[in-house]
């Protein structure tokens, strides 16, 4: 298991070291220094062995956290939790800088030795270790509360503690979705895919079973047979993920989700479809090189979704070569300039409405230089926010049910929400 | 100072902003104040104190001289302080054994508080103080805090024995803690059931001897009932732990893979893996026509593609394992070629990956697509990453013939670029692809000489010397080419050097008129100027056989190359296996064995998928051979491994620089002669070393001077002999020792044993004699063995069926299979038996003779053998003495042949007959023998090399190499010396 946890600053200086297992030695955090931080070369792999000791390292901004081990542990479980590790320092302090780990340093230790039992990961969910690891200092607890926090950390639903009440009992969902293309010149899509996830925000009272049901296509063809008409378009999920409040079993019985939600912020589930994917936008590049010294660069990009519905935070990243010594640039719609830093003409457009179409032109001044490689044409890539999701998932429902408390699923006030972002969105040139 | 400043604006809000002070520079004097400062009265400042103190060790200052006074500061009621306290304890109290047993009284006083957080705290922080004081005071609260009524509690303990374990392991099973461990994995808090199983594993790792793990169905059914419940580390602790299950049948099989298959859509990646790695390791044991198999194998897919969606770090730990799996099982993921294509924004690290896993799912569906992304990727920027797409294109061209024509022209268009790395890249790629599809592409040899002068890479260099020495015909100016680089030959690299002494023999045999200065020039600069005893071996080599038989020199060197095989970089099959069992972990990012960079005991202990049962034993699906990954099969006859073949070595054909090569044992047909004629060439020349193997040097030494005139005829001889012992190679029965008495009568109640073992038609017996000297009557006997080096386990039951009257006696054979659960034992060959009847359990233990388990399709293949031969690190041999024996090479080899040890080539060398043998055992390993047999002598000298995992990195199956050789010699040491008499 994990031997021991170090996090350094971006010298490669200790901020914390945590020593788990007796193999680990002191100069272990000299040995990842010396071979990874101030390393010559740049490292070309997260696990690095050393003298038969492994380091397995994440990088958050300028700081540097490092597992070691002497073991044969398991991998991809050290990197889920140097993440969680991360997501729970977020959630305790804000941002991982050097600052806050310097100056939260205690609790992070305390932190440490609450998650990490001689290696082993424990529960590590914030929800229920802020119920008894606080900044403030320990609070009197008294024999209930104690007992409570002890079965929460232990028990069957880590991730939510009993007694909770809300006048109002309301739910947000917001189906958020980041649409990945990458395009040839010609226009034939070489892959394009789409990874969402279900974030959920509620504030329900005591413990309430619930209930999501989404246009699944294996759920709709299932209900079909049925009798009852399918309503709409359904989807075909390649695969999904979900939080661990969600019983795994029965979804893959019966395909329904259900789960008793922690309070406040979760992330439901995360998915991925390939099929009948709504591109949003087509990006038409025409690039011409004119001699040695001049490019000329035309780009076309076409919105491809309902008239009525409205895109936002466009931008278009037109990556020019290194040596560009000018640039001219017009377009008919939004603005574009040329970024010598970035090496990229960046065109924005606020807003644009579907089935519209807009165009830029540029010429490019090159220096001549000797350099016999070529320019390796980047692609053009794209950035935007449109209020549906392009994989076509819809909510169809998200049921609650509290048999102790009395109110029932009418009364929640439920609120959904689409947003379809680019990920990695690229046409090549 | 920064900090300084935020330190005076944060006092205002108390001290918890503050807390970077504390790394601030410190001063001289520094220890003292800080002991002032811990023995204060006023509780903020300790604290502040202790806080400093902490800051100072993170930063790996000495502040162990504050022992006493920090440790004065432990009895408080404020938790915060009292972890602070114990972290310094962990660290120091190794330093300082004598002080740390100051605290031992609150230790033990606060594993009886009432507050669970405390218990537990006191019991999870002195498992962590490695002080044989400390410890002994360990036990009493650890026992308690195992049973204790809060769950919180409990699960800490359960990592504690592990940690208990660590220090002292004697101690641990003294006091019982195990069967208290082992009992909380029927608790009712899944936690607890959790930490309890990592803390069981990890001490089973350790422990190879322990049965601790005693995994059977109903514990199996506990751990799945578990896993639906737990946290998602404890998922993962009891999915590992799982996949060390071997399940009895396929029924219990599929039923354990359809309680795992949910946890593939658990959010976190590691359960994921940990899940994939039950099922690969279970779907072993299905039955391929089985609906439920290609159900899973369709589920399996999904969530392998899901995993390249998340962090970079954990998509690295993804396509390790998903290259392991694809090479393992190609069906899962053929159709998903496109998720693999390289993202402009990977890290690198992911980008290699990616890369490798496309060519292993190129086939002839897919090519175009891989190729046109290939190309795209050789005009990246990074280095390492283009070379690799250039090598990639070359790969393809060798996997899919239908594309290698396409892939041709990309490789030129590549070339055209002009960019220095991507030429020399392509040129060594191209050469592959000459070899692959002789006499077809041939016609791009001339824009290869155009680069020839940009070329500055070793291996760059040697591939097109190659090219053209291979063409020479077909070059005009070929002897120019090669001439140019004779110029700078005491500079260039071994490898070089030796191919361009090989191209220059090869022209001058095509050439002979126009070349006759050249290969004089280099025949004297290879042998006389060089240093390099390959070079210059190699040297003499040629220059003998251009001397004395110029058409023989013609049948060796230009001889017909054997093909390259299409994936030489495929992992070997049992390293393979073993991998797929530890998917997810460290050993399968590296690909190496746990062992290879695990120290200790830990992770020796090798893994194995299990084997299939069932009914649908069927042959590999069709789909299987043919789909992307495949082994080729319609092509295996004619190739061999192009690495490690030895008449490649010596034909020409090293690209790596050529290593000391053992031994050639004798090959086949047209590579025979040439063998020959090296051999005869070098044994005056060398003294009659071939091969540097010492053993043979010193055969070569004793030999007798003259030799009787019909032992130099080796063949006719042997033949001779052959018919002279009537038996003309016909395997005799199986060596089987006498039979030997194991349990007397004394030791067990009236009941003996004695018995012997037997291999019968493939099936290992063990023959029993049971007599019974007692008074009453015996009956219900039953037989058990205890876990062993080869896994001997019984078939079946023991078949005494009537009851056994008093000084009756009954013979019985029992079958063994060699599935069983192993342990390495010693002696190797001991087994462990226990025999129950109605009156008692008795316990014996007796030694079965190795050659029990050589197995009968423990034939190699001359090819293989002969690269396996090569490739065995000197580290695995072994030599014996075989006193006494009196057979010659024929009789010997055709009654070893009896024993399932199977001679593959027999070689004369000055009248000593070589026995070339190899040897399959039952759980997989080869032994390679050597076995000299000199005529009048009655010593067999025998050298044998054991070969288990890969053919590079060694897989030792045991910890000790030498085990294995000395009971096997002893063994066959027995068998010659039985037969003689």
């Amino acid at each position: 298991m994990i031997g021991g946890l170090f996090i350094y600053n971006h010298k490669g200086e200790v901020l914390i070291s945590r020593v788990y297992r007796d193999d680990i030695g002191r100069n272990a955090v000299d040995a990842f220094r010396v071979n990874v931080i101030h390393a010559r070369q740049q490292v070309r792999s997260p696990v690095t062995n050393i003298a038969r000791t492994s380091f397995f390292h994440v990088k958050r901004s300028n700081i540097w956290l490092a597992a070691v081990t002497k073991q044969n542990v398991n991998a991809a479980m050290v990197f889920e939790f140097l993440y969680k590790m991360c997501d729970v320092m977020t959630a305790y302090f804000g941002k991982i800088s050097e600052e806050n780990i310097k100056n939260n340093f205690v609790l992070i230790y305390e932190l440490l030795d609450e998650i990490l039992d001689f290696g082993y990961p424990q529960n590590s969910e914030t929800g229920a270790l802020k119920t008894f690891i606080t900044q403030t200092g320990i609070k009197s607890q008294s024999k209930e509360e104690q007992s409570q926090i002890t079965s929460q950390v232990t028990g069957q639903i880590g991730w939510r503690r009993e007694g909770i009440k809300y006048r109002r009992n309301e739910l947000f969902l917001d189906v958020l979705e980041s649409v990945n293309l990458l395009m040839s010149p010609q226009g034939q899509v070489l892959s394009a895919h789409v990874s969402g996830r279900v974030v959920m925000k509620s504030y329900l009272s005591g413990m309430p079973e619930c209930k999501f049901g989404m246009n699944d296509k294996i759920v709709i063809d299932k209900q079909g047979k049925g009798g009852e008409g399918a309503t709409g378009q359904s989807i075909a999920i390649d695969d999904c993920t979900f939080h661990q409040c969600v019983r795994l079993s029965k979804f893959d019985a019966e395909r329904s989700i259900s789960f008793i939600p922690p309070d406040g912020e979760c992330e439901l589930m995360r998915y991925r479809t390939t099929k009948d994917i709504i591109l949003p936008f087509r990006v038409i590049p025409l690039v011409r090189e004119v001699g040695r010294t001049k490019l000329e660069v035309k780009v076309v990009i076409k919105s491809n979704f309902k008239p009525s519905l409205l895109a936002q935070k466009i931008e278009v990243r037109i990556p020019t070569p290194l040596n560009t010594s000018g640039v001219q640039v017009i377009c008919m719609k939004g603005k574009a300039k040329y970024k010598a830093s970035e090496n990229a003409i960046v065109w924005k457009i606020k807003r644009m409405a579907g089935m519209k179409e807009s165009q830029i032109s540029a010429e490019i001044e090159l220096l001549p230089t000797n350099d016999k490689k070529k320019w390796a044409r980047p692609p053009i890539s794209m950035n935007f926010e449109v209020p549906f999701a392009p994989s076509g998932l819809k909510v169809r429902y998200l049921k609650v049910f509290e048999p102790k408390l009395n109110y029932s699923d009418h009364d929640v006030i439920k609120w959904v929400r689409y947003i379809g972002r680019s990920g990695i969105y690229e046409t090549r040139c | 100072m920064e900090w300084a400043n935020q330190l005076c604006e944060n006092r205002q809000f108390g001290s918890k902003m503050t807390d970077s002070k504390y790394f601030t520079t410190t001063k001289k004097g520094e220890i003292f104040e800080l002991k002032a400062e811990l023995n204060s009265d006023k509780k903020e400042k300790k604290k502040e104190a202790v806080k400093k103190v902490i800051a100072s060790m993170t930063v790996g200052k000495d502040v162990s001289a504050l022992f006493p006074d920090v440790v004065n500061c432990m009895q408080t009621d404020n938790l915060e302080l009292k972890k602070l306290v114990y972290l310094y304890l962990m660290n120091y109290a190794k330093s300082q054994p004598d002080m740390a047993i100051m605290a031992v009284n609150t230790f033990v006083k606060d594993c009886e508080d009432a507050n669970p957080l405390i218990r537990a705290l006191a019991v999870r922080t002195m498992g962590c103080i490695r002080v044989d004081k400390i410890t002994e005071y360990l036990c009493e609260p650890l026992r308690k805090c195992l049973k204790d009524e809060d769950p919180y509690v409990r699960k800490t303990a359960a990592v504690c024995v592990a940690k208990l374990h660590d220090i002292n392991a004697q101690l641990v099973e003294d006091q019982g803690f195990l069967d208290t461990l082992k009992d909380l994995i029927s608790d009712s808090n899944p936690m607890v059931v959790a930490n309890a199983v990592a803390a069981l594993s990890e001490i089973a790792e350790s422990h190879p001897n322990s049965n601790l793990l005693d995994l059977n169905p109903q514990s199996i059914n506990k751990l799945l009932t578990a896993l639906n419940e737990c946290t998602e580390w404890g998922q993962i602790f009891i999915l590992d732990c799982l996949a060390n299950y071997t399940p009895r049948d396929d029924r219990e099989s599929q039923s354990i893979c359809e309680r795992v298959t949910p946890r593939l859509s658990h959010a976190n990646s590691a359960v994921v893996l940990s899940a994939v790695k039950v099922l690969m390791k279970f779907m072993e044991m299905l039955p391929k026509d089985l609906d439920y198999y290609s159900t899973l194998l369709k589920k399996l897919a999904p969530p392998l593609v899901t995993l390249l969606s998340a962090e970079p770090e954990l998509q690295y730990v993804a396509l390790r394992n998903i290259n392991l799996i694809v090479q393992k099982r190609p069906e899962i993921l053929k159709h998903e070629m496109k998720v693999f294509f390289v993202k402009y924004n990977d890290p690198i690290y992911v980008k290699l990956e990616k890369l490798d896993i496309m060519i292993r799912l190129a086939s002839q569906a897919n090519i175009a697509q891989v190729l046109a992304e290939l190309k795209e990727y050789a005009t990246e920027v990074d280095v390492d990453f283009v070379r690799k797409a250039v090598r990639a294109i070359g790969r393809c061209a060798i996997k899919v013939e239908q594309s290698a024509e396409r892939c041709v022209s990309t490789l030129l268009d590549l070339i055209q670029t002009k960019v220095n790395y991507v030429v020399q890249e392509a040129i060594v790629v191209i050469k592959d692809i000459f070899r692959k599809y002789p006499n077809k592409y041939e016609s791009v040899i001339a824009t290869l000489c155009e680069n020839l002068d940009s070329l500055d890479e070793p291996e760059a260099r040697a591939a097109m010397i190659w090219i053209v020495g291979e063409y020479a015909e077909r070059i005009d100016n070929a002897d120019e080419l090669l001439e140019s680089f004779l110029e700078g030959f005491h500079d260039e690299s071994t490898q070089v050097q030796l191919q361009l002494l090989t191209a220059i023999v090869k022209l001058f045999l095509k050439k002979p008129t126009e070349t006759q200065e050249l290969v004089q020039q280099v025949l004297s600069l290879a042998t006389q100027d060089s240093d390099n005893p390959d070079l210059r071996d190699r040297g003499y080599i040629y220059w003998r056989l251009l001397s004395t038989d110029p058409v023989a020199a013609k049948e060796v060197v230009l001889a017909e190359k054997p093909l390259i095989s299409e994936e030489t970089d495929l992992i070997e099959p049992t390293l393979l296996e073993e991998l797929i069992c530890h998917i997810g972990t460290l050993a399968s990012v590296y690909h190496k064995p746990p062992s290879a960079f695990v120290e200790g005991s830990r992770g020796v202990m090798h893994k194995r998928l299990p084997a299939r049962t069932g009914s649908g034993e069927s042959t590999e699906s069709p789909d299987v051979g043919t789909a992307a990954g495949g082994s080729a099969p319609e092509a295996a006859p004619s190739i061999i491994p192009s690495q490690g073949d030895l008449l490649g070595d010596l034909l020409n054909l090293d690209m790596a620089p050529p290593t000391t090569s053992g031994p050639p044992p004798p090959t086949t047909g047209m590579q025979m002669g040439g063998m020959d004629l090296l051999g005869g060439g070098l044994d005056s020349l060398l003294g009659g070393d071939i091969g540097g193997s010492p053993a043979m040097g010193a055969g070569f030494g004793a030999a007798p001077a003259v030799m009787p005139a019909s032992l130099n005829a080796p063949v006719g001889g042997g033949l001779g002999d052959l018919f002279d012992l009537g038996g003309v190679g016909m395997p005799m029965g199986a060596y089987i020792p006498p039979k030997i008495v194991w349990l007397p009568a004394m030791k067990a109640k009236g009941l003996e044993i004695s018995g012997t073992f037997a291999r019968r038609a493939g099936v290992i017996q063990m023959e029993l004699i049971l007599t019974n000297k007692a008074m009453s009557v015996m009956t219900d006997f039953a037989i058990q063995f205890n876990r062993n080096s080869f896994g001997l386990a019984p078939a079946g039951p023991l078949q005494v069926l009537t009851p056994l009257g008093p000084n009756q006696t009954i013979e019985v054979s029992l079958p063994l299979s060699t599935v069983g659960p192993v342990m390495k034992m010693d002696p190797l060959n001991n087994l462990q038996v226990a025999v129950k009847n109605n009156i008692d359990v008795f316990y014996f233990s007796c030694q079965y003779p190795i050659s029990m388990l050589f197995v009968e399709d423990g034939k190699m293949e001359r090819q293989v053998f002969l690269a396996t031969w090569k490739d065995i690190p000197n580290d695995n041999e072994s030599q014996f003495q075989i006193k006494d024996c009196h057979l010659n090479s024929d009789a010997a080899s055709s009654k070893l042949q009896g024993s399932n040890i199977f001679t593959i080539a027999k070689r004369t060398v000055e009248g000593q007959d070589m026995l070339y043998m190899s040897i399959k055992l039952s759980n997989g390993i080869w032994v390679l023998a050597e076995l000299r047999v000199q005529a009048g002598n009655s010593n067999y000298t025998m050298t044998t090399i054991r070969r288990s995992g890969s053919s590079q990195k060694m897989l030792t199956f045991f910890t000790c190499a030498a085990c294995t050789l000395t009971s096997l010699c002893c063994c066959m040491d027995l068998m010659l010396s039985q037969y003689n008499t």
